[in-house]
């Protein structure tokens, strides 16, 4: 929306020739163009889904019945258990994708030789290019101890099953650690980019001011990545509290151990499709919806992720 | 600033189009669950517009998949297609979810299914949301009134609700004791005939031949062996009330049984179709009891114990009691009653369950259909593959003593075991200990799925 907004504006600069207008308003149509793909699949696939969610939400067969919906949501012996582990979860995740994937970013951009910079850039990208449920198979296979590339490893922490690996207490463990080496690459080589972004005048200043790497990254790199940081955590909260397929995936494989009601997501798709109660379904969709706002105002307030520089 | 008025008018388009789209998918979307089409009186139900030759589509689980390909061999020319899925097995519920997914589409559905559970005519002969059952009623006309007597006695009662056939029944699953008879004769045992004496041969087992096992816990469908297996009362269903009794005598002592043998390593937790059971305890398995699907899929298939080993006695019971016994699933074929095509639906169906290309040949379990059960037993018998020549009078007797305290829900109970039980015991919990959880989760599930409990 930004980007076609100051395309107008630069059309009517007074101080711009016939020929530069023209120019202008050819390439504001195609910003209007480029744009109306991704409009286009946000109003079919977000915005109406939403609303209709909406509407679910507070009817029952079509006719309003206030909060009903999310009271028998809430009521289900299912519903808190499923908002603690998905919460924990995603504590777990965030704390520690920031913080590895901080420190990861400024170890990689202190790195002096070229190659040894890229070089762990590529590894570190390579697992996230493997799609969601496939790697969570994989990951079937290195947690269960017996055709475990580490069984070792699982043993000598005293786990002799799958079913052991994957107990209640350890899920929020093993999501994060499937979680974090799909996505933490992705996201390093982010970071790495916005500390490239940093000024070298700035930190030569720094160097000569005689502040160390740590110092450096503490008062000028950390704080000058504050935008790009909480724009990580606005995402990967999103992504969070939608957790569904690695659950799912596990619960199969490991036939129901795993319980099939483990997070909220999941719990919604039971309402729509074990009970036939598409209206249950929506409210937890709506409760997840607001959640996830409320979550991402405060990252964004408190990311300053809007205010320009 | 300039560009705020024209970006507010766009915002305000951009609202009232996304509206008026959503009012229009709204109105769509309450059109979908209309009235439904009339009742076609040689059928039961309402058919669907026939269109000759339209091919059928097929699910299966994998151990049917060769159903499908006897079929294709046997009618070339009737177009099918087919899909391999879970099977629904473990409670997984795939069957249903699709099912839903496609209800809300109004369109898509497979035109015959099978299914490993017990459970699904209860929401399949269901109407949802206004939209016409999934299940074809069989016995309206649909099927022949002769074909369907052709089922062991009591095989259709999981798929029958209030007379109405909706499933055909592929296979048997009545529990029987199985036993090597080369180890016990090596160690000099008996065959275990109550479960008093199973929990005492696990002891000596244990004590006098360590490593050699009596079962595994590790499989959910083990509380149907277990506690449907010992007249327990932990899962009955009496029409919409449910209870879950963890206190009565037989769960008492099933229950301390159990732990005793687990304590001693003689049922072990790993999954009958894991990895490494095969691997690991292919000579080791003394005695089990099971359902006679065990045959193909366990000591023929997966452990691969060659003929001449293993026999077959009566179900386990208690000391003075009847003998009554567990069902261990038996899978379900079901008809689509959205397809466009019923003549093929019923050759498939008629196929599948009897003809001695599938059923007979390729099929691990012991045939509903009574015909295709001889031939069955006929083919085990020529195979010499028990040790005991009476294996087919065990097997028949035991299809009649299943216990009728266990019911068929709306909810799988395997999932509470799976959710409660296996991961205790692998934390090396006590059953005993793990009881009342248990039945916190299966009182619970039953609330959730519209039950009263008593």
């Amino acid at each position: 929306m930004t980007t076609a907004g100051a395309a107008p504006r630069g059309a009517r600069r007074p101080s711009a020739g016939l020929r530069h207008s023209t120019t202008s308003k050819r390439q504001s149509r195609f910003n209007y163009i480029f744009i109306s793909g991704y409009t286009l699949l946000l109003i079919a696939f977000g915005l109406l889904p939403t609303l209709y969610a909406l509407f679910l939400a507070f009817t029952r067969n079509g006719a309003f019945v206030g909060v009903d919906n999310f009271l028998r949501v809430f009521a289900d012996y299912r519903f808190l258990p499923a908002v603690l582990h998905v919460a924990l979860y995603i504590v777990y995740w965030l704390i520690s994708l920031t913080v590895v994937v901080v420190l990861l970013a400024l170890v990689v951009h202190a790195l002096r030789a070229r190659w040894a910079s890229s070089l762990s850039r590529f590894l570190f990208y390579i697992p996230g290019a493997i799609a969601g449920a496939s790697s969570v198979m994989l990951w079937l296979f290195v947690l269960d101890p017996t055709v475990s590339p580490v069984s070792g490893l699982l043993h000598a922490m005293g786990y002799e099953s799958l079913v052991r690996v994957v107990s209640i207490d350890n899920l929020p463990i093993v999501f994060t650690i499937i979680a974090f080496w799909t996505g933490a690459g992705g996201w390093i080589v982010i970071q790495y980019g916005a500390l490239n972004n940093i000024d070298t005048e700035i930190m030569e200043a720094a160097r000569i001011d005689g502040a160390g790497a740590v110092k450096t990254a503490w008062y000028i790199q950390l704080p000058m990545m504050t935008k790009w940081i909480s724009y990580m955590g606005i995402m990967s909260l999103a992504a969070g509290t939608q957790l569904f397929v690695e659950p799912r995936v596990l619960s199969q494989a490991t036939r129901g151990v795993v319980p099939e009601d483990y997070s909220l997501n999941q719990l919604a798709y039971l309402y729509a499709f074990r009970q036939g109660d598409f209206s249950g379904s929506a409210a937890i969709s709506i409760v997840l919806l607001a959640v996830a706002l409320l979550l991402s105002t405060v990252f964004i307030f408190r990311g300053r992720l809007f205010e320009s520089d | 600033m300039s560009q705020q008025p024209s970006s507010a008018r766009r915002g305000a388009r951009l609202l009232a189009g996304a509206a008026s789209a959503a009012t229009g998918l709204l109105l769509l979307s309450g059109c979908t669950g209309g009235p439904s089409a009339e009742m076609n009186s040689d059928y039961g139900f309402a058919t669907a517009e026939q269109v000759a030759d339209s091919p059928i589509t097929v699910w299966v689980d994998s151990s049917r998949e060769p159903a499908v390909k006897a079929f294709t061999e046997a009618y070339p020319d009737v177009p099918l297609e087919y899909e391999v899925y879970d099977g629904n097995a473990g409670g997984s519920g795939t069957f249903q979810t699709k099912i839903s997914l496609m209800d809300q589409a109004g369109e898509g559905w497979p035109d015959v299914v099978f299914s490993t559970q017990q459970n699904d005519a209860i929401w399949a002969s269901q109407e949802t949301n206004g939209l016409q059952a999934f299940a074809a009623p069989l016995n309206k006309g649909f099927m022949d009134e002769e074909f369907l007597d052709g089922f062991a006695a009591g095989s259709l009662d999981y798929s029958t609700i209030d007379g109405t056939v909706y499933g055909l029944r592929n296979d048997l699953a009545q529990n029987v004791t199985y036993y090597n008879q080369r180890l016990l004769d090596e160690f000099g045992y008996e065959v275990p005939t109550t479960w008093e004496e199973y929990g005492e041969l696990g002891d000596k087992l244990a004590a006098e031949h360590p490593g050699y096992i009596l079962g595994s816990l590790g499989d959910s469908f083990m509380t149907y062996v277990y506690y449907g297996g010992s007249e327990s009362p932990v899962f009955q269903a009496d029409g919409t009330e449910f209870s879950s009794d963890v206190e009565d005598p037989n769960t008492v002592a099933i229950t301390e049984i159990l732990d005793g043998m687990l304590e001693n390593g003689t049922l072990v937790q790993d999954s009958f179709f894991g990895a490494e059971f095969a691997e690991k305890y292919a000579d080791k398995l003394v005695a089990v009891p099971g359902p006679v699907w065990y045959t193909g899929a366990i000591f023929q298939g997966a452990l691969g114990v060659p003929a001449g080993e293993i026999g077959v006695s009566a179900p386990l019971h208690w000391e003075g009691g009847e003998i009554e016994t567990g069902n261990v699933g038996g899978g379900i074929w079901y008809a689509s009653s959205h397809t466009k095509n019923l003549d093929a639906v019923e050759q498939f169906l008629e196929f599948a369950t009897s003809a001695p290309e599938f059923q007979v040949e390729a099929s691990s379990g012991y045939p509903a259909n009574t015909e295709a059960a001889k031939g069955w037993l006929a083919k085990l018998a020529e195979t010499g593959y028990f040790v005991n020549e009476d294996f087919e009078q065990v097997m028949a007797d035991a299809a009649g003593q299943i216990w009728d305290g266990w019911s068929v829900t709306k909810w799988s109970p395997e999932s509470a075991w799976a959710t409660v039980v296996i991961p205790g015991i692998a934390e090396g919990e006590t059953i005993e200990s793990l009881l009342p959880v248990w039945k916190e989760e299966l009182d619970n599930e039953a609330t959730v799925n519209g039950y009263t409990v008593k």
